[in-house]
């Protein structure tokens, strides 16, 4: 009776081999010292992560991602968080449900029909080839996370904490603030690094309404990608990978240590 | 009675089609310890949330100290709250938890820190001060729950089934520190409970509560002796609740027949004899085996059916005829033997009427 335990084990392992086979194999490149993005690897530099802070293009990138990364963070982390509040203990209402799914909708629209629709809109705005446009685009999307996220931790506050609060006298943004904010905090932590992370990762969206000097890393490497193929783009892969790393680490400590 | 400290007029609360409150009228007198005590449903809680201004009464009013509060938002009302799940803040710890109410009136950090010095004693959780809560144990959570209702001084003390979640043993104890601190402060508390011990030991005054409305309010021995309807002699102790026919009346003495045969001298009782049938109680332990000294009304001959030892008391079940009684006998008495006959007696003061069959039928 021991054939179905091995199957599953193979067949997690081939799930595993699928995702993360890709990844083993084009990170060492990363570290060749070829111009050639192409294995045997003849020897090892870091050239290619040199490359990413000084060449003019590649640090712009980085830098624009960074800051399109903490604008998109904060806007969608206030947004989501506001219409996690708004939404929550309301009863299943017809308004409520409608609302709910118009804020979650970014998440299966197709990012090019938003890219589309938003990048004529922006244009009459004057909000194409800014940045403020790109974290506007960047938001949109990121905000499903931030709320789906602080909904949930919101759901796990106690009414009776925010009653007990005001019996003791505190107003209701006082509640809001010293009561129910700090216990949802987890959450909307984990909801704000989810909102970086979309917004590093985003590309559609950002080839629609961004200009020249809002290229974005994900953005720089798919047109290096196209232009020349160079080992740069795996080392960004690899600060990208690192980074992403780091960031669910610090999620899971947060959670950790707030549980 | 003085003046009345709170007051609630008319109250009545709907929920949708459901009234949870029926046009109640309630009056605590300041410094009074009053236990609102009923099933689940029965509207007690509801009411104490209105007190505390988290429900808003659908009409009627609520006074404090002769203010109308029902306006005003929880904040406001200067009550402090213990709940049943204690609703400490997680992620302060005890000293932040009792200090908040004293931060909210933005009292002197220095007056912060010797009141909250001064209720930690109180409750004896000295050593405490810096934990979270989720390191104490229930016990020391309600404490600290308690002590953070009591550092502001509120004008009432508002709980909802506090020792709900403690063991037996330290829901007792916890009930004598609570009657203890009541008198010590001189607190008027709002009590909440479905515990019918707890009401009994710890309270002033009991209210009784079914369907939405109070039936009866009075002293823990009023209640307890002189129940005015079958509802609360059944929720308050265990009781015999027979059905009888009224045979003839003579001042407070009636002389009634069981439904299942017997005779009965009794007392005619608060409720008052309206219609010839009757629901009288007769308390367990009012009735005596085999006590052939006393000179009292009532006698019958009875078969014990079933005996449980409680360890301070055996719990008997005795037929007489069609009907069963249940008595609460000595634990030493040999009479506590399944199938012996024993002689039965208890007074007709014991024998209380509770209210007419019509009525009841009426009520349930």
């Amino acid at each position: 009776m021991r054939p179905l335990p091995i199957i599953k084990l193979i067949f997690a392992s081939f799930v595993v081999i699928f995702l993360l086979g890709p990844l083993v194999a084009v990170l060492p490149l990363s570290l060749t010292d070829s111009v050639f993005l192409n294995y045997p690897i003849s020897g090892y530099s870091t050239r290619w992560f040199k490359e990413l802070v000084t060449a003019e293009s590649w640090r712009l990138s980085i830098v624009n991602s960074l800051l399109i990364g903490s604008g998109t963070t904060v806007l969608a982390t206030l947004l989501g968080t506001l219409a996690a509040l708004g939404l929550r203990g309301k009863r299943a209402s017809l308004l409520v449900s409608t609302l709910r799914t118009v804020f979650l909708l970014p998440m299966v629209v197709p990012a090019v029909v938003l890219g589309v629709g938003m990048q004529l809109m922006f244009a009459r705005y004057g909000l194409t080839n800014t940045y403020l446009g790109v974290i506007i685009a960047h938001t949109v999307v990121a905000v499903p996370f931030v709320l789906v996220n602080v909904s949930s931790a919101l759901q796990g506050v106690d009414v009776r904490l925010e009653q007990a609060a005001a019996s003791l006298g505190a107003a209701p943004p006082t509640v809001l603030f010293s009561v129910t904010l700090p216990i949802a905090l987890p959450g909307i932590i984990s909801g704000a690094l989810f909102a970086f992370a979309t917004s590093l990762d985003e590309v559609v969206l950002t080839l629609f309404v961004a200009g020249p000097n809002q290229r974005t890393l994900a953005r720089q490497m798919f047109a290096t990608i196209r232009e020349n193929i160079s080992p740069a783009i795996v080392s960004a892969a690899a600060v990208f990978i690192v980074g992403t790393i780091v960031l669910s680490l610090a999620m899971l400590a947060i959670r950790r240590r707030m549980a | 009675m003085d003046s009345p400290f709170i007051s609630f007029r008319q109250v009545v609360k709907r929920f949708g089609p459901l009234t949870v409150v029926d046009h109640l009228d309630l009056d605590i007198t300041r410094g009074e310890f009053i236990a609102l005590l009923g099933p689940s449903g029965s509207g007690k809680t509801t009411l104490l949330m209105m007190l505390a201004g988290f429900e808003q009464a659908t009409s009627g009013s609520i006074e404090v100290g002769g203010v109308r509060v029902d306006g005003l938002p929880p904040h406001k009302r200067n009550m402090g709250v213990v709940f049943q799940n204690y609703a400490l803040f997680p992620h302060m710890s005890v000293r932040d938890n009792i200090a908040f109410p004293l931060k909210m009136r933005n009292t002197p950090k220095a007056e912060i820190a010797t009141r909250v010095a001064r209720v930690l004693d109180m409750v004896k959780l000295s050593a405490m001060a810096e934990r979270k809560p989720a390191q104490l144990s229930g016990g020391q959570q309600q404490r600290v729950a308690l002590a953070r209702a009591l550092v502001f001084e509120p004008q009432v003390v508002l709980m909802d089934e506090p020792l709900g979640a403690l063991d037996k043993k330290l829901r007792e104890q916890m009930q004598l520190d609570i009657r203890d601190l009541h008198r010590r402060l001189g607190l008027t508390i709002v009590f909440v409970t479905h515990d019918q011990d707890e009401a009994l030991t710890m309270s002033d005054r009991i209210a009784v509560f079914n369907h939405g409305r109070i039936e009866q309010i009075g002293t823990p021995r009023e209640i307890y002796e002189l129940p005015r309807t079958p509802f609360v002699a059944e929720f308050i102790g265990e009781t015999n609740l027979l059905s009888c026919k009224v045979e003839e009346q003579a001042g407070e003495t009636v002389r009634l027949t069981t439904d299942g045969g017997l005779t009965l001298s009794a007392h005619a009782g608060a409720a008052g004899i309206d219609g010839g049938k009757v629901r009288v109680s007769i308390r367990p332990e009012a009735i005596r085996i085999n006590d052939h000294a006393a000179a009292t009304a009532n006698r019958l001959t009875a078969r014990i059916l079933d005996a449980v030892y409680f360890g301070d008391h055996m719990r008997l079940v005795a037929s007489v005829g069609e009907q069963r009684l249940i008595i609460k006998g000595d634990r030493t008495s040999e009479a506590a033997e399944v199938g012996r006959e024993v002689a039965l007696s208890f007074a007709a003061s014991d024998v209380w009427v509770v209210g007419s069959c019509d009525q009841t039928s009426a009520t349930a």
